[in-house]
């Protein structure tokens, strides 16, 4: 009953009107991070959709008479060792950037939320047995399980992406179960029991809200790791196989040419970079955004 | 004590503005008091009332976007716009705090022989060994059974009253002159409050010590201390020797806290006298007095400006423009 | 609204029955190759509760009052023992039955902030005890939610709020429509005012006793304030180490108590009046729980204790009108001047 030293809003004044949804977009708004993260993000995307419909150059034309230009009016950030169009390359190498991302993320976590969450709901020995599980296959680093997939069906794409996928369930299953674990814990999950609801409805009406902007978060950041790793696979050759173009194979390229045109390493180094960026401070503005605590203030 | 005249410890017009979640807040408003060795103090009051503010600013704790206002002197020395640096050498020293949560004032992860040595260490730059026998000694007058077997021990093996003691222990071990107690036993049992309480009073004594006791118990107040002051949305609103302010409460807020507690024997059916209303936030105080907007007596003028405190006896002051009212109201009120 | 067939109660059968419960619980093992430790947290406590009445369980920390709390609701199974409602055993339900039993007993928590989910709005929360029940018609539910929110004090408009929106003493409020919403005849509240402050917990006090003269209610108050569960009950059971050690109505406990513990309770309890002498008491050591020794669990802190107390552990008997203690010495102790008991 100590006089708290910020004390929480709570009580009397409770601001009228203001939708939830119109709050949030108002705040979101004023979040500096949030902001910067989605126009950085948003850059990505719209490169990748951009790419659909039009490129300056196509991006798998040969045209060996002018490569390695310098930035001109034609290319504007020039070409590379086959003469193909830098920009181009990139636009659509964000493409296969954004594909990797969503797919593995989204493999990662619909596996590792729902076994984390039935760890913490469980607990004995299914807990113990899923987490061991995790623990054997977060001992497989993302490039071996890559090279082994690729062994077994080829290289390509879609095996890097399965890799990845694989190699990210883990993690979003410590996440999910340790958060869960922790909500479990609180009063009114017991409040729940009292009143008579089980395990599965508990878990869908209490505890996944309650984690969903830690997954959030979790997820913004999984989504950039998950870009690096397609990046050093395709650098490798175990992901995206030419032509098609990603950042990562860019990369690749340009690392033979490092002395001659460094910049060709520096651009989609660069992409890579910002769209990294862009997720984790998206993820950063998401978690500050969601939370109800927070959601009415001012 | 041979200086006895002089305050120890004179606390004048002290005012703390904190920043809150919903904007600037006065935390604190013109609190003032003077402690000589051996005196003590207490303060009480719900949630949010500047309690805990004022001890915190006692000990130059408070965050650095506070603004503290007003003097803190001890033993006639300027407190208030202190370095941290300065502060340091005083907090553990001459000035000591217990907090509510023994097991949150403990670090886990260190043996309690090495937290009961640090201050002694830092302070006093006492060697190794003979701050760990000045550790067992203490620990041992504090209570802590099998003290120089425990010393190695750490704080998750013991209960909550032998942590309590423990944290006392370390207040305690450079020989502070002010010792503030922030809600020390509201995390104990009943029994062991007893025992916690009848310690502190016990050192409090042997090393004539000032302190000041923070509770929100009207029972361990009235129990334990010479002196008290009510505190309500950061002003003090009654003030005066504990026996006179229980014998004649003269703030309508007074009387309502008293009056809102469950009694012994009062028997099933007993309908509780609330006071109508929550407590402010410190965000959004009334104008006037802070108490205006849940009192039951109030008046226009009460809610102008802030009433100045009035003398209603040696030493015992009501910030109320109406104590001819509530004070004639109180006679039959507190009938012990 | 499900319907639920219940068999009509016999006069005599009491709204709550709980027979000789025990809950013991394994400690985690801190030496592989020595058997897990355990702990009783109960330790063959009776108690029963007649329809409109209202028991308090008070006791320290480690009395296993909470423990007695989670088994009467059914939130865990006991090691050995019964609990009863309506004469029908929980633990011998077909879990279905149980969760269509529960309408009848609800529970308020001690912690008005984590016992609300900060993610749903306060209409789901309050609404929680009937949809866990079965579907439900929107409209109805909300009609619902919105009586009892009226009926603790609280306004209908706050059913799209969340739970920071409001202050303890509010949340607590929040908590008892919770509870109230299946229209139960026990409600089992866990200290359901000891995070308030004074002048909330007044009214949350009155707010519950209102509620039981309305709708005749049970309440279990589970509580360390002896003044709290002095306001609310009709019979108070004192625990301690897992064990009632004496059972009997406020007056009785008040007046003349039985147990040395009893005692040490009331006499513990700060008055809050003029010329308050603090009464030095001396250091009390504290008994274990995990200790299996034969004698009075109490004979360590006892005044009284002698050898026979030592070596032999009293049985919970009557020694007056529905008044229980569980010492050999109870008699001597009731002669003694009556704890001091606060008034006005």
């Amino acid at each position: 009953m100590s006089a708290p030293l910020t004390v929480p809003a709570d009580s009397a004044a409770i601001a009228p009107g203001a939708s939830p949804a119109t709050g949030f977009w108002r705040r979101a708004l004023r979040h500096r991070s949030f902001v910067l993260g989605a126009a950085l993000s948003l850059l990505v995307l719209g490169a990748a959709l951009l790419s659909l419909v039009w490129t300056p150059w196509s991006a798998y034309d040969i045209d060996i008479a002018s490569k390695l230009h310098p930035p001109s009016a034609a290319h504007w950030l020039g070409t590379d060792v086959f003469g193909r169009d830098i920009v181009s390359l990139l636009l659509v190498g964000a493409r296969s950037t954004i594909m990797v991302g969503v797919i593995a993320v989204g493999i990662g976590l619909t596996f590792g939320v729902c076994l984390g969450l039935i760890a913490a709901a469980r607990k004995g020995w299914t807990e113990e047995l899923i987490m061991r599980m995790s623990d054997f296959t977060f001992a497989f680093p993302a490039v071996l399980s890559a090279i082994m997939l690729a062994a077994v069906v080829g290289p390509g794409m879609l095996t890097s992406i399965t890799a990845i996928g694989i190699f990210q369930i883990p993690t979003f299953v410590r996440v999910t179960r340790g958060s869960a674990n922790a909500v479990w814990a609180r009063e009114f999950i017991l409040a729940a029991r009292a009143a008579g609801k089980g395990g599965f409805r508990i878990t869908i009406e209490h505890v996944l809200p309650n984690i969903l902007s830690i997954l959030i978060v979790q997820a913004t950041i999984q989504f950039a790791l998950a870009i690096l790793a397609e990046a050093a696979l395709s650098y490798l050759g175990l992901g995206t196989q030419p032509p098609q173009p990603s950042w990562g194979r860019m990369l690749n390229d340009a690392q033979t040419l490092l002395f001659q045109s460094p910049m060709l390493a520096v651009y989609p180094g660069a992409a890579i970079a910002i769209a990294v960026l862009g997720l984790n401070l998206l993820g950063d503005g998401l978690r500050d955004l969601l939370d109800p605590r927070l959601a009415r203030e001012r | 004590m041979s200086h006895a005249t002089a305050p120890l410890i004179e606390v004048r017009d002290l005012g703390v503005r904190l920043n809150t979640s919903r904007g600037p807040a006065q935390a604190v408003r013109g609190v003032s008091f003077a402690l000589r060795r051996g005196e003590t103090l207490g303060l009480v009051g719900e949630s949010g009332c500047g309690k805990s503010v004022t001890a915190l600013a006692l000990m130059g704790l408070l965050p650095d976007s506070a603004v503290v206002s007003g003097s803190v002197r001890l033993d006639g020395a300027e407190l208030v716009g202190l370095s941290d640096s300065s502060y340091c050498k005083l907090r553990g020293n001459r000035i000591s705090m217990i907090f509510q949560e023994p097991m949150t004032a403990l670090n886990p992860m260190h043996t309690i022989g090495r937290q009961v040595a640090e201050p002694l260490r830092r302070h006093t730059g006492c060697s190794a060994a003979s701050a760990r026998k000045e550790t067992i000694a203490l620990l041992d007058r504090v209570g802590l059974p099998d003290a120089a077997k425990r010393v190695d021990a750490y704080p998750h093996q013991f209960s909550g009253g032998q942590r309590q003691r423990i944290t006392i222990a370390m207040a305690l071990a450079c020989q502070p002159d002010v010792l503030i107690a922030d809600e020390p036993t509201t995390a104990l049992d009943v029994t062991i409050q007893g025992q916690i309480l009848d310690l502190i009073a016990d050192l409090v004594e042997e090393r004539g010590m000032s302190m000041i006791l923070i509770s929100h118990d009207l029972g361990v107040i009235a129990e334990n201390v010479q002196r008290m002051m009510v505190m309500y949305g950061g002003t003090v609103v009654e003030s005066g020797a504990t026996d006179a302010v229980f014998m004649r409460m003269g703030h309508p807020y007074t009387q309502g806290l008293f009056r809102a507690r469950p009694r012994l024997g009062a028997r099933k059916g007993t309908r509780l006298k609330t006071i109508a209303g929550t407590v402010p936030e410190l965000a959004d105080l009334p104008a006037g007095c802070t108490f205006a907007d849940r009192c039951g007596i109030v008046e226009a003028r009460c809610r102008v400006a802030l009433p100045a405190a009035v003398g209603v006896g040696a030493g015992h002051d009501v910030r109320c423009l109406r104590t001819d009212v509530s004070m004639a109201d109180a006679a039959g009120a507190v009938r012990v | 609204m499900t319907v639920l067939d219940q068999p009509a109660p016999a006069h005599e059968t009491p709204l709550l029955d709980v027979k000789d419960l025990a809950q013991r619980y394994t400690l985690p093992r801190e030496n592989l190759f020595k058997p897990a430790a355990h702990v009783r947290a109960l330790n063959g406590v009776s108690a029963q509760v007649t329809a409109g009445k209202s028991l308090g369980v008070v006791g320290e920390s480690g009395s296993g009052k909470s423990t007695f709390a989670r088994l009467v609701m059914a939130l865990e199974r006991p090691t050995s023992g019964s609990v009863s409602l309506l004469g029908r055993d929980l633990n011998q339900m077909p879990p279905d039955e149980l969760r269509r039993a529960r309408r009848d007993f609800q529970m308020v928590f001690q912690d008005p902030y984590g016992s609300l989910d900060p993610r749903q709005t306060i209409a789901r929360i309050v609404a929680e005890p009937l949809t866990a029940l079965g579907r439900m018609d929107r409209a109805a539910l909300r009609e619902r939610v919105a009586t009892v929110l009226r009926q603790v004090g609280l306004r209908d408009a706050d059913m799209d709020k969340f739970p920071h929106e409001f202050s303890g003493g509010q949340r607590q409020r929040i908590a008892i429509a919770r509870a109230l919403i299946t229209q139960p005849k026990l409600i089992v509240a866990d200290e359901p005012v000891s995070a308030l402050d004074v002048s909330v917990q007044a009214q949350v006090l009155n707010l519950m006793q209102d509620l039981q003269d309305e709708f005749g209610l049970s309440y279990i108050l589970i509580s360390h304030d002896l003044a709290v569960v002095d306001l609310l009950c009709d019979e108070i059971a004192v625990m301690y180490l897992g064990r009632i050690v004496e059972q009997g109505s406020p007056q009785d406990l008040f007046a003349h108590g039985a147990h040395p513990y009893t005692r040490a309770l009331l006499e513990a309890v700060p008055r809050a009046r003029a010329g308050g002498v603090r009464r030095r008491r001396g250091a009390q050591p504290i008994a274990s729980q995990s200790t299996g020794s034969a004698g009075c669990p109490y004979a360590s802190r006892c005044v009284l204790a002698d050898q026979h107390c030592r070596d032999t552990a009293p049985a919970l008997r009557p020694v007056g009108q529905a008044h229980l203690a569980a010492c050999h010495y109870a008699e001597a102790v009731m002669a003694l001047p009556p704890a001091v008991a606060e008034s006005g």
